[in-house]
């Protein structure tokens, strides 16, 4: 039988690997050391890499972004934990001007191969301010590299690559997939950054998720093929890059495209995306583009609030039949 | 004034004379900066740093080579203390492809990577974390170097100037933020919006630091207390924090006339301008003027030829801004 991981495990395993093979890789962050991280994606990292190289920092989001980056622009490789996404706020500063911005104003002088690692999403409860999904924010930066894998083996195989990657990343990891499971990958697995996967192949339409709305999507199109449409899934892995390619070469095919994202409606990543195939796939398309992504509100805290208004698969498959079949 | 000790120096009159030179093509290139900005061939602003020569100076007197340090927007002499020559400074002023971030950075963002020098940032307070970083890295690396953090005294009010001090504070790094009080926060007296008299070093005590405030117009006495500061750091005995009483004798940026300062207060800090009391002391040494005469001359000439060559340099191409974002040296965002 194969060996399974945890979405969580694949956190730790990704950032072991890398830990191993390059004595330039520390961590950073709030109760990350000895208590492994308040979603335990940091386990066992403390006990095998011991203090030298995983480093416990006080309630500072700016001093934990801003020190990985002077630490990434003179030879090393860290990797920040900044615990809830919705924190990375805190330190936005560094998220939006400095991280991405230092390469280009100092003319190419400096570089600042670094990760930040955030736990992102809805679907747990933890209301507005611990349940946001923001990758749409830090889409809206130049200069930044966003991951948002949807299971353990691309966890662990677009960690390495972030970790290797001369470019600041930010890594959304998501808190209601942290419990999923799935198979265990080899040694020295790899997802190079900015590569879609289709992870579905189909004729009539295309639907594209990201991290937390895969799960989704999938069911969606299985429920799809029930009765009788037959869907390609994309699930993109990376913002930015942004695997556009990958996504218009599967609307040619299914002249049909269905963009479902965790973040709000209002400035989601699926509007560019969605713009990019309005304008360059407008001759493949039989249907408009459509987007299916969250209320214009904040997270509500109660699980029948919350439920309500982020997207779901009954939506999508009604948004995806009333498409294909007119 | 003055609160910290007169240190007895170990100062040899050419290393004084070093000091002075470079103090004082500092203050030519920031007088050109001003000229070539009312004759229109600098764009956008400049925050000038006449005035502080001594710190940058002073400073780097203190440094080894291949320390690390971070500056703010007003940070021409920093640059330039760091081995940014007076023709890459003004050229990226200038908006040339020979400036030091070939177009792209601009007054504010001054960087010589190559020395170390690792760049200037325009949000208040936020290369404190970083210098905190590069110590971090160093300590890490076990390499001896020290990491320096220049700010003004209105970056003692923002949230990063306190979580960086404390975690270098406490996880012992070989950091010194040191702080060019000029009185001002741009437009606003800093002991107006500020609780305690010395915005950086009455602060120190809350991060378990000592209390250091010294004369940032005396070369010597800003190298002395950074020397200090550093065989600290470099001991394993953790961060400091120090505290330069200095003036700018332009305003805070090139549209400031500077109207708020009292009547002869500038006056008042031109009689204690860090090139005067230099000189005073390399005469006091016995040197003769014709000595301090040569120096000048020496710097004059290159800051001439460093605005002709600047003058004389292409634009940068259009090209130049689809370069860099990326490491792999374009800008290329999607498929």
């Amino acid at each position: 039988m194969e060996d399974l991981i945890t979405y969580r495990g694949a956190v730790a395993e990704g950032i072991a690997r890398e830990m191993r093979r390059d004595p330039r890789v520390v961590c950073l962050g709030e109760d990350i050391g000895a208590a492994e991280g308040v979603f335990k994606t940091t386990t066992g990292l403390f006990a095998e890499f011991g203090p030298e190289r995983i480093w416990d920092t006080p309630i500072s989001e700016q001093a934990i972004v801003g020190a990985a980056m002077g630490a990434a622009m003179t030879g090393m490789r860290p990797v920040a934990e900044i615990m809830f996404s919705d924190f990375l706020a805190c330190c936005w500063d560094f998220i939006a001007n400095e991280m991405p911005k230092v390469r280009y104003m100092t003319g190419g002088q400096v570089t600042v191969p670094m990760v930040v690692r955030t736990a992102n999403g809805g679907g747990l409860g933890f209301g507005a301010q611990h349940s946001q999904a923001v990758e749409n924010w830090a889409f809206a930066v130049r200069g930044l590299v966003v991951a948002a894998p949807s299971n353990p083996a691309d966890v662990i195989g677009l960690m390495v690559s972030a970790i290797r990657s001369e470019d600041p990343v930010i890594f959304f990891e998501h808190k209601a997939l942290f419990a999923s499971k799935g198979p265990q990958p080899p040694e020295n697995h790899i997802v190079p950054l900015g590569q879609a996967h289709i992870a579905r192949t189909g004729n009539d339409i295309t639907l594209v998720g990201l991290a937390w709305s895969m799960p989704l999507v999938l069911e969606a199109a299985e429920q799809l093929a029930a009765a009788g449409v037959s869907a390609e899934v994309i699930d993109l892995r990376c913002l930015i890059p942004l695997d556009a390619a990958t996504v218009l070469a599967s609307v040619a095919k299914t002249s049909r495209i269905l963009i479902v994202e965790e973040n709000p409606f209002q400035g989601g990543w699926g509007g560019t995306l969605a713009s990019i195939v309005a304008d360059e796939g407008f001759y493949d398309l039989d249907a408009p583009v459509k987007r299916l992504a969250a209320a214009c509100v904040p997270l509500p805290f109660a699980a029948h609030l919350e439920e309500e208004v982020l997207p779901s698969v009954a939506q999508a498959v009604s948004i995806a039949r009333s498409m294909v079949e007119g | 004034m003055m609160e910290a000790e007169d240190e007895v120096t170990d100062i040899q009159v050419q290393d004084l004379l070093g000091w002075y030179e470079q103090m004082f093509e500092i203050r030519l290139t920031e007088k050109a900066a001003y000229d070539l900005f009312m004759s229109g061939l600098v764009k956008g602003t400049t925050h000038l740093a006449a005035g502080h020569e001594a710190v940058a100076v002073g400073t780097s007197a203190a440094l080894r080579p291949d320390d690390y340090v971070w500056a703010t927007y007003r940070g021409h002499h920093h640059a330039m203390a760091r081995g940014l020559s007076a023709q890459a400074c003004l050229a990226e002023l200038m908006s040339k492809s020979t400036g030091s971030c070939e177009g792209k950075g601009g007054s504010m963002h001054l960087t010589s990577a190559s020395t170390n020098m690792m760049g200037s940032y325009a949000i208040i307070g936020s290369h404190l974390p970083m210098a905190a970083g590069s110590a971090w890295s160093a300590l890490l690396r076990k390499s001896g170097q020290v990491s320096v953090a220049f700010f003004g005294d209105g970056a003692t009010n923002i949230g990063a100037f306190h979580e960086a001090i404390n975690l270098a504070a406490v996880w012992k790094l070989p950091v010194l933020f040191i702080c060019e009080n000029n009185l001002y926060m741009e437009y606003t007296p800093i002991s107006s919006v500020t609780a305690v008299a010395h915005p950086a070093a009455d602060r120190a005590h809350a991060y378990s630091l000592e209390r250091i405030v010294i004369d940032g117009n005396d070369v010597v006495k800003v190298r002395d207390a950074v020397a200090e500061s550093a065989e600290r750091a470099r001991n394993g005995q953790g961060p400091s924090i120090i505290e330069c009483l200095t003036y700018r004798h332009y305003g805070h940026s090139r549209t400031d006339p500077a109207k708020y300062r009292p009547e002869g207060e500038l006056e008042e800090w031109l009689i204690r301008d860090p090139l005067k009391i230099a000189t005073e002391r390399i005469l006091a040494m016995g040197t003769a003027q014709t000595q301090i005469d040569e120096v000048e001359q020496r710097a004059r000439l290159r800051v001439e030829e460093a605005i002709q060559a600047a003058k004389d340099a292409p634009l940068s191409p259009p090209s130049e801004a689809y370069t860099d974002v990326w490491a792999d040296g374009g800008s290329r965002w999607r498929t």
